[in-house]
């Protein structure tokens, strides 16, 4: 079948759709950037791939009698599997890698306790794994930097201190290797992994009354669906880096304007505020962009705002939010300003103010700064579409719907859980479009 | 190093060969002005009484020139820093910068040659506040006569003869009797008159070059071809036979290249086919140039008018200098100058611009150096795109503080407008798909 | 008789009143009154005031005044008072005023009479221009005739003939005002102590709504009280702030150079009041009076011209002689020309006079005043060392 896809490389993530030729979301990626934005894009891509083999599995196995019921569960079931193996796949590859980078100076003569230690440290993140994946356990972050980062540096300094081994060495063959491993994508063959997953499904979980005999064909057959790599459109802050011709790029802004106009049809006013900058567009009844206006240079009132200020109070980001929706008042911030943010926190902690109130303060201040980049491109017609990270804010979320109130009155105000993928999700149908109106048809690399 | 002003390395046209030997000449001229015992009169670009300069045999030294120059030769930054280093605030502008650390580190000028000590200040007041503070602090450096004249402001969109009256005494009573003083030559009000005739013939040739952008495709860029083709009468040159020279010659050039349907001459050669045209509002950024304009070009897109290439004169509405009025035409000549107008006046032009120059919509490079431009751009850009119906698109730069010029921030705020524009152009199509 | 207090927290509310009810209140009280807003630094407010008019300071939001629109008519790099101006008109805080003039204070002041134009089009709005040639045949003939068309459009709001007569009456009251606050500051710089910087500020900036007659009996009322009243003398220094000629400092920055150890005794703030130096003659014709007194006796600021360079700066000189201060601050709105192109100037004419000074910067709306205190704490105790050596 044909599939295209939009892909939004961001500052910090870089995020994938994939829609079919009737504009249909079948699937979509999100990966952390790292400092390479080609792998980013094509780690999203092959996201957002996984997840529309998981639709179309979904769809295949809807007709099984003996699933009902139980298809959530299954499809979650052959994911973690899934994911599990891919884990092990990836962990493989740092295992080798790091055992390359057992040489040098610093290694001679140890090298062969090292290289025991690493074996060691591999086995039991092996053992681990499957309870990581299993059903209903929680990870912090799906990405395997992140997972395997975090237990090998723990397991690692267990193993190093009963071997009697230096832990610097362990940490210092892991960072050599990790980069290399997170910049090489997982391997292609989702099929085996899908169907190693499927069998491990069957062996393991009782609960489901299905046979294997019942499943396997349209398991099968929802693999074997030929995806068409058809058209790819790049966007975002680093899509003059892709390697795709100038056909396949368009503007963070059009593609914001059109996924908004996607997601809610009716939206005639859009707001994003992303980590690095703020941007208010306006577009017409069929998506179309007829204004826009971002922060001017000075990052003032962006999402990395919010950053600081969780740096400064030793929070996390996501802490924010709800402790300023504690507050009983809000104290007046008149400083937007990144630079100058830490001082005015300082300053007013000095004077004995509230830490709620001051990030009530601080949350109105951001979005005061909205207001103005808004009201430049022109204000608030109804309906009004929220995006990006500060979105997901509630203190923020707060903010924004009284001051849209006040200067503007009564407007729907449209907010989508899924508003990260915007950009990607209107840079997937720009590509859907450009085959549909004819333009050239052109593989990317 | 080799001399990057920006007409050397355009493709070289007889007009450009004629104006390099010209702005050369003139840099030669001031090197060697105390030598050749010449007297030399600073004064600024927007309301320059060049003829009357010359009246004087003064050479006429633009301190705004040189820090374009500066810009052009990426030596601007280590100025401004200089400045900023001896108490000038990082808030202010960047042209007064570059010319107060130029000078604190030397005064080499352009060309690698120092430029003499002005012998009087003509603050001919214009357009721009900062002038009277740029002079001041010159004047409190060389201690030199500092000749003051207020060009009061359109404030109410017209020229009153209240208004008239005050430039035109000014000149009589003020100007001319201490540039006698100064230059010791006797004013001769014959030899002004002839000046002026000149300025009017290089003007009506000016006005057919830039009004030559109404076709299409433009065979000019109006924004950074223009200012290549305003130099010499923006400059120096208003009122010599030189500009008469180049004027008649870059006429002929153009001409051609309307006859032979061509587009305009880019750093690259002849620009790609034409996919947007522009009207652009505020000054360039000099610092990145070249780069700026690359993002133009590349894209197809070309600039049909602008406001900066009316800076140092607005004749598209029929004004030239008149011999037969000469002191009242020059004051009309400051008072007309396009900062010097409200704003009220500037949305006028711009939206005329826009439907006179069949452009797809206003472009505002704003300048932070520049108030007298910046302050109230976003509110022409609304008013522009209320009365055309064009998109309008706002973009931030500086004149030639480096560090002002983000062009990862500009390129794409530029991409997304010509993007939005072909989106606009194909809207019929894709509306009836979406629905 | 009034305590200071009383006084002062009347200014304050006055101040602090950002819908301009007290002169919503004048204007409503009879019919076919009108009120004509004017921007810093100078207007010949006795035009408007002989058209049986109000003339109000507009002088910005403040601290406490949310932009949101404001803001998206100007670029980061603008000060804050064009903004919180625009953001009054959007809110319809200003729509009882029936004219707004913009003085040729710099280029954003001047390109915001435009702006007003495009955006209040049913307001009679003027860009008044004032002389830099301060020659009589030139820039005071330019000048009297500017005004004379600034008054005829002013009888257009007004809907009525503004007599000489008029005019030489009102240029009379505005004398007293100029006497009064000349008195206090006067009383300011004997006894910093009895008038703290702040209390002077309300009572002047009241003098921006209050009719000009009723703000003459407050100063009165003021000046009176705060000599009855004893208050405890401090080891300040004695310092003139300038800079702060048109975007005010937030009220707390004049507070904090006090608490730091600095007794301002003389100021640039609300300089209207004071800009002609002496009384303006009554007899004879009047617009060419208030020409004269702008010409040959008004005030000095970095908006203006100094045509000869021997005096460059040396206003500030006399102002520091004059007070017995000890040093200079100078204190200047962010991304303010004139303020900021004019300092390195100044600051070498005090230095050629053994004058110290510091300086910084500040918007109408700044948050921070530690470092302000700190570096006004810091000056004051080196004048002090420096004064002892």
């Amino acid at each position: 079948m044909k599939s295209f896809i939009g892909i939004d490389l961001g500052s910090t993530t870089t995020k994938a759709v994939l829609m079919d030729e009737n504009a249909e979301v079948l699937g979509r990626g999100i990966t952390n950037s790292r400092s390479n934005y080609d792998t980013a894009a094509r780690v999203a891509k092959q996201e957002a791939v996984i997840d529309t083999r998981l639709t179309l599995l979904r769809r295949e196995l809807k007709g099984i009698p003996a699933l009902e019921g139980q298809i959530d569960s299954f499809l979650h079931g052959l994911e973690d599997g899934f994911r599990l193996e891919q884990f092990l796949e990836q962990l493989a590859d740092l295992e080798n890698t790091c055992e390359g980078n057992v040489k040098g100076e610093r290694f001679a003569g140890i090298e062969k306790q090292v290289m025991e230690v690493l074996v060691e440290v591999f086995r039991r993140l092996r053992d681990e794994a499957p309870a990581m994946f299993a059903p209903g356990a929680e990870r912090k972050s799906d990405f395997f930097r992140d997972i395997a980062g975090s237990r090998y540096l723990t397991t690692a300094e267990a193993v190093a201190k009963e071997a009697d081994l230096d832990y610097d060495m362990l940490l210092n063959v892991y960072d050599k290797s990790i980069i290399e491993v997170e910049n090489r994508p997982p391997s292609e063959d989702m099929s085996g992994k899908f169907l190693r997953s499927l069998d491990r499904l069957l062996a393991g979980a009782p609960e489901f009354k299905v046979d294997a005999a019942e499943v396997k064909a349209p398991v099968e057959q929802a693999l074997g669906v030929e995806l068409d790599e058809t058209y790819v459109v790049g966007t975002g802050y680093g899509r003059v880096t892709l390697p795709f011709s100038k056909e396949h790029i368009r503007s963070e802004i059009l593609c914001h304007g059109l996924g908004a106009h996607l997601m809610y049809p009716d939206t005639r006013t859009v707001l994003d505020i992303g980590g690095q900058d703020t941007k208010a567009i306006q577009v017409d009844p069929a998506g179309i962009v007829e204004n826009f206006q971002m922060n001017d240079r000075c990052a003032a009132g962006c999402g990395r705002y919010l950053g600081y200020i969780a740096d400064e109070m030793k929070l996390g980001l996501h802490e924010l939010g709800p402790m300023a929706m504690k507050a009983t008042r809000t104290v007046r911030i008149n400083s937007t300003c990144t630079v100058f943010a830490g001082a005015e926190l300082r300053d007013r902690l000095s004077l004995g103010e509230k830490r709620e109130d001051i990030l009530a303060g601080l949350h109105r201040a951001i979005i005061l700064r909205a207001m103005s980049i808004i009201s430049r491109s022109g204000g608030i017609s109804d309906q009004f579409t929220f995006t990006g990270g500060v979105a997901k804010n509630e203190a923020a979320v707060r903010e924004l719907k009284k001051l849209i109130a006040e200067n503007y009155g009564e407007v729907t105000i449209n907010i989508n859980p899924d508003s990260i993928y915007t950009g990607a999700l209107g840079a997937a149908e720009f590509a859907r479009r450009a085959v549909a109106e004819g333009a050239r048809m052109e593989g990317t690399a | 190093m080799s001399t990057p002003t920006p007409s050397t390395e355009v493709a070289k046209d007889t007009s450009m060969l004629q104006q390099k030997a010209m702005i050369a000449g003139h840099y030669d001229r001031l090197a060697t002005a105390r030598e050749d015992g010449r007297k030399v009169c600073s004064t600024f670009v927007p309301g320059n009484l060049n003829e009357l300069i010359m009246s004087f045999d003064l050479l006429n030294n633009l301190p705004e020139v040189n820090a374009i120059q500066s810009g052009l030769r990426k030596q601007s930054g280590l100025y401004v820093m200089e400045a900023e280093k001896h108490g000038h605030s990082e808030d202010v502008c960047t042209y007064v910068k570059s010319d107060i650390g130029m000078i604190l580190k030397g005064n080499v000028g352009p060309y690698g040659k120092p430029l003499p000590d002005p012998d009087v200040l003509l603050l001919c007041y214009t357009g721009c506040y900062t002038f009277m503070k740029w002079f001041e602090l010159l004047r409190e450096r060389y201690k030199c006569e500092t000749i003051f004249l207020q060009i009061p402001y359109e404030g109410d969109g017209k020229i009153t003869q209240n208004m008239r009256d005050y430039v035109v005494k000014q000149l009589k009573e003020d100007v001319i009797p201490t540039l006698e003083r100064v230059s010791g030559v006797k004013f001769d009000i014959d030899r002004l008159r002839e000046y002026l005739r000149n300025s009017a013939k290089a003007e009506d040739d000016l006005v057919h070059v830039l009004q030559a952008a109404k076709t299409k495709p433009s065979p000019i860029d109006a924004y950074f071809g223009g200012i290549y083709y305003i130099g010499p009468i923006f400059g120096a040159f208003r009122g010599t036979e030189d500009a008469i020279g180049y004027y008649r010659a870059l006429r002929e050039e153009i001409d051609a290249r309307v006859a032979a349907g061509q587009g305009p001459v880019t750093p690259e050669g002849d620009m790609g086919e034409e996919k947007y045209r522009l009207v652009v509002e505020g000054p360039p950024n000099y610092t990145s140039f070249r780069d700026f304009w690359k993002m133009f070009y590349d894209e197809g897109a070309v600039v049909v008018a602008s406001s900066y290439t009316k800076v140092g004169g607005v004749y598209d509405f029929g004004f030239r200098h008149d011999p037969d009025h000469p002191l009242e035409s020059l004051a009309d000549y400051c008072m007309g100058c396009y900062t010097n107008r409200n704003l009220p006046q500037r949305v006028d032009m711009l939206a005329n611009y826009v439907d006179e120059y069949q452009a797809d919509g206003l472009l505002i490079n704003s300048i932070k150096s520049c108030n007298s431009f910046s302050a109230g751009q976003l509110l022409i850009m609304r008013e522009v795109e209320k009365r055309t119906g064009k998109p309008g698109a706002f973009i931030e730069t500086d004149l030639v503080d480096p560090r002002y010029f983000s062009p990862a921030n500009v390129k794409n705020r530029l991409e997304s407008y010509f993007q939005m524009i072909d989106q606009k152009r194909q809207g019929g199509a894709v509306a009836g798909e979406a629905a | 008789m009034a305590a200071t207090k009383d006084i002062v927290a009347r200014c304050e509310a006055l101040f602090e009143d950002l819908n301009f009810e007290s002169a919503r209140a004048w204007k409503a009280a009879e019919d076919g009154r009108k009120v004509i807003g004017y921007l810093p630094v100078y207007v010949p407010r006795e035009i408007i005031h002989a058209g049986g008019m109000l003339p109000l300071g507009v002088l910005g939001g403040g601290d406490r005044l949310e932009v949101i629109h404001g803001d998206a008519y100007y670029q980061s790099y603008i000060c804050r008072i064009p903004r919180s101006t625009v953001e009054l008109g959007v809110t319809k805080r200003l729509d009882f005023v029936d004219g707004m003039l913009f003085p040729s204070t710099c280029d954003v002041i001047r390109n915001l009479s435009g702006m007003w134009k495009l955006m209040f089009p049913e307001v009679y709005t003027r860009y008044v221009d004032v002389p830099q040639n301060f020659d009589d045949e030139l820039g005071g003939a330019f000048f009297r005739q500017e005004m004379e068309e600034l008054k005829e459009g002013l009888e257009g709001v007004a809907g009525r003939k503004i007599t000489d007569d008029a005019i030489r009456e009102s240029i009379a009251v505005y004398n007293e005002n100029r006497r009064l606050v000349r008195e206090l500051y006067a009383f300011r710089a004997k006894q910093p102590w009895k008038t703290p910087s702040a209390e002077v500020y309300l009572v002047v900036r009241a003098g921006m709504v209050l009719p000009i007659e009723e703000h003459n009996q407050l100063i009165r009322d003021y000046l009176a009280a705060a000599d009855a009243e004893d208050r405890p003398m401090r080891d300040n220094c004695r310092i003139v702030l300038t800079g702060t000629f048109c975007e005010q400092p937030p009220l707390n920055l004049i507070k904090s150079l006090e608490l730091a150890g600095c007794y301002v005794v003389d100021d640039d703030l609300l300089l209207i009041t004071r800009w002609l130096l002496d009384d303006v003659p009554t007899e004879g014709d009047p617009l060419g009076n208030l020409a004269r007194a702008f010409l040959h006796n008004s005030e000095s600021t970095s908006a203006k011209y100094v045509d000869d360079e021997a005096e460059k700066g040396r206003y500030l000189v006399r102002a520091v002689k004059e007070t017995g201060a000890e040093g200079v601050i100078f204190a200047a709105p962010s991304f303010c020309d004139p303020a900021l192109l004019d300092r390195p100037m100044l600051q070498n004419e005090l230095k050629a006079n053994n004058i110290p000074y510091i300086a910084f910067k500040y918007a109408e709306n700044s948050g921070q005043m530690q470092p302000i205190r700190e570096q006004a704490g810091t000056f004051a105790d080196s004048i002090k060392l420096w004064s002892a050596a």
